[in-house]
Order: C-alpha cells, then structure tokens, then sequence
C-alpha cells in the first residue's frame, strides 16, 4: 500500500464527482451531519445502525454487509471514496470495515468533510437514488481484527499503541473531553503500551502528515517495526485512523486493529491495567 | 455512546457540576455568532484532546479535566484561539474570537 493507493486529495475529489464506478460514501461520528449536506452524490453509511449488529456487540455479519452494500447501490467493482467528520475516525474505520470483508478498492477522502467544508466546497442536500446492486463479500479477514485474548498475549511481546489521549491513556478520563464521562469499568492503559494520540498523525485541517513525519512520530515513541503491532483506543475508531496510517501509508506489514478496545478491556476480570503516563517504568 | 452531542448552550441532564469540570462558550467574529466552527480543545502542552462542531448558534461544550486548556476554533471566518485555566470541577464560560 502506499498514499496513492489510500488517499484522494479534495482537488481530486471535486473533480471525479461523476467519475464511472466510483461512489462516495460519508460516514460521521455525528450521524445527522449528512442530512445538512453533504459531497454531491454521496450516499451515507450510519456507522452505528449499519455497521453494528443490533443485539450483540459485533459487526454485521458477511451476508448482513452484502445484503447493506447492495441496498447502498455499490457493486463489487465499484470504488468507494470514504469521507466523514470529526477527522475522519469514522470513516477510517469504515475503510478498516471494508478491508476487513475484502472491498480493495477503497480509498480515504485526505481531510475529510472538514477540509471540504473549510475550503468552502460544494454540500448538497439531495439524497441520490442508486439502483441496487448484487454485492458479494469475502469472509472476514482477521489478520487486521485482534481480538481480546490476542491483545492480552500480545503484553510485552509485541507493539501495543494506545492512540487515546494522554489523559485517557493514564486513567484520569474515560473518554474522550468532548463527551460524558460513561463506559468502561476501569480506567487505565494495557501494560507496556505505547501512547502515541492518534491526533498526532493529523494535520490541524484533519489531512493527514506526511509519510516521513508519521515515520519519525512512531519511530520517535518506541515502535518496533520488526514486531507486529496492535492499535487500540476507547470504541475502535480512532484507532482505525492510526491502522490506516501505520498499514495503509506507511506499508507497516502485520498492523491489526482492536475494535474491542478500551471499553472491552477495561471491563474484563482479570487482566492487568497500568496507571499513569507508561514513562516511569 | 459515541454519536456527537449536540452542542447547545444548556448542559445535557444528569451533568454534575459537583464532579464534573465543563468548559462552555460561543465563537464570535466581531460580535457576532459564527455557527459550524470546527473547534478543537487542547491541553496544556499544545496537544489535540478533542474537537467538535459548534452549533448554528456558536455554541460549543467540554468535559475537561482541571489543567490550563486552549480552545481553538477553525472556521471559514477565520481562526483564533482562548485560553481557559481550570481549578476544579464546576462551569467555565468562554469565547473565542475568529479573524
């Protein structure tokens, strides 16, 4: 992989809104961000009611994914341009999500709606109608999914990234500031993880760095690029953003992301949590 | 959850004052509202804790921790910045100025 293979520019973007075979889809965090406008033609994928089962704490499963991508009107052969809010967490994991079933060709709008919306570019409110489609998915590719007993294996053997804030990651908030603090039973970090925030791989209009400064800023906090890796952060979507960086930009080979995260983690009995910045010992 | 809040000027029920520390405030330019700010919170080392959208209104909410904190706002206005020192739990008003 390789920027050119993951990411379209803005400039890009506005001008292959037509293109043949290409479909955007806006994912946000705010799922009514859409209904206000959105790129022209952009279909949207609700991350919550679409990408979730509705009774257990999973994703949909392959037939629940091709029965919600045919209803979206996009096809196998389709390119799906993934763009979203709040610098692009959740379309990154939506990216992650179409990896994770086998949809190659996806790629990542660079700054996501809030460049588009700073640099004052076209919103719509109309709603496109695209005929459905046959889509078929592969079977879950697990070898970017970790699940909770790999992570907990994985302690001091392989790298763990934390990509939460630096407050969440020593236990003293369980969530991100700008929300009520509610979720996991604990708060705290997995031992020997790094804490590498997943905004440090974001330029301020939500594009993100370059391939060499997100090489020195994983380099600089300890990443072990012999080791296989593991991100993690409270829900799973920040640390898709920093999946995407480490596997997608910089060819980083054995990278999953831990969507249980830290609300998985710091509700199981049992296991060992770390308190504090992760420095001092 | 993990859906954005709304960001409105009246705090969500069941917010505790008593426990939590909640920096509120409006982005303004010369006076008046500028709703859809993308504004961002961050601590006192310069680092990015958290970002939202404010409302129409200009509106836009905080759950904070007590440290000194910048709010940021990036709009089509402009940009500008404030900062907020935190002592404890409780309400802390502000406004940022974008030019």
């Amino acid at each position: 992989m390789s920027r050119q293979d993951a990411l379209v520019s803005a400039d890009w973007a506005e001008q292959n809104l037509d293109a043949q075979n290409t479909v955007f889809v806006e994912v946000d965090e705010d799922t009514t961000a859409y209904d206000g406008g959105h790129i022209p033609g952009a279909v949207k994928l609700d991350w919550k009611t679409e990408l979730q089962d509705q009774v257990r704490r999973d994703f949909v499963d392959k037939a629940g994914f091709e029965k919600l991508l045919s209803s979206k009107g996009i096809g196998n052969d389709d390119t799906v341009i993934l763009y979203g809010g709040n610098n692009n967490w959740f379309a990154a994991y939506a990216y992650w999500y179409f990896k994770l079933y086998g949809h190659d060709a996806v790629k990542l709008l660079d700054g996501g709606r809030k460049k588009w919306e700073l640099d004052g570019r076209k919103l719509d409110t109309e709603v496109p109608q695209r005929a459905q489609t046959s889509y078929t998915a592969k079977e879950q590719d697990t070898s970017i999914r970790a699940f909770r007993d790999e992570v907990v294996n994985a302690i001091g053997t392989k790298n763990l990234v934390d990509v939460r804030s630096p407050d969440e990651f020593s236990g003293k908030l369980l969530a991100p500031a700008h929300l009520p603090q509610e979720q996991a039973q604990r708060g705290g970090h997995i031992p020997s993880a790094l804490n590498v925030p997943w905004s440090k791989a974001a330029n301020e209009d939500g594009t993100f760095k370059s391939d060499d400064e997100l090489r020195k800023l994983y380099e600089d906090e300890g990443l072990d690029s012999s080791r296989p890796t593991i991100a993690y952060c409270r829900i799973g979507e920040r640390s898709s953003h920093s999946w995407f960086a480490l596997h997608e930009l910089l060819g980083e080979t054995d990278v999953k992301n831990y969507d249980g995260s830290w609300t998985e983690y710091g509700s199981l009995i049992g296991v060992p949590v770390e308190l504090g910045d992760g420095k001092s010992s | 959850m993990c859906s954005a809040p709304e960001q409105t000027a009246e705090l969500p029920a069941g917010t505790d004052l008593t426990k939590e520390s909640v920096l509120v405030g409006k982005v303004t330019s010369g006076g008046s509202p500028v709703g859809g700010a993308y504004v961002r919170l961050l601590d006192g080392t310069g680092e990015f804790t958290a970002e939202v959208v404010a409302s129409a209104t200009g509106d836009y909410r905080f759950y904070a921790a007590p440290g000194t904190w910048t709010v940021r706002a990036l709009s089509r206005s402009g940009n500008g910045q404030t900062e907020v020192a935190v002592g404890g739990p409780g309400l802390f008003t502000n406004e940022v100025q974008v030019a």
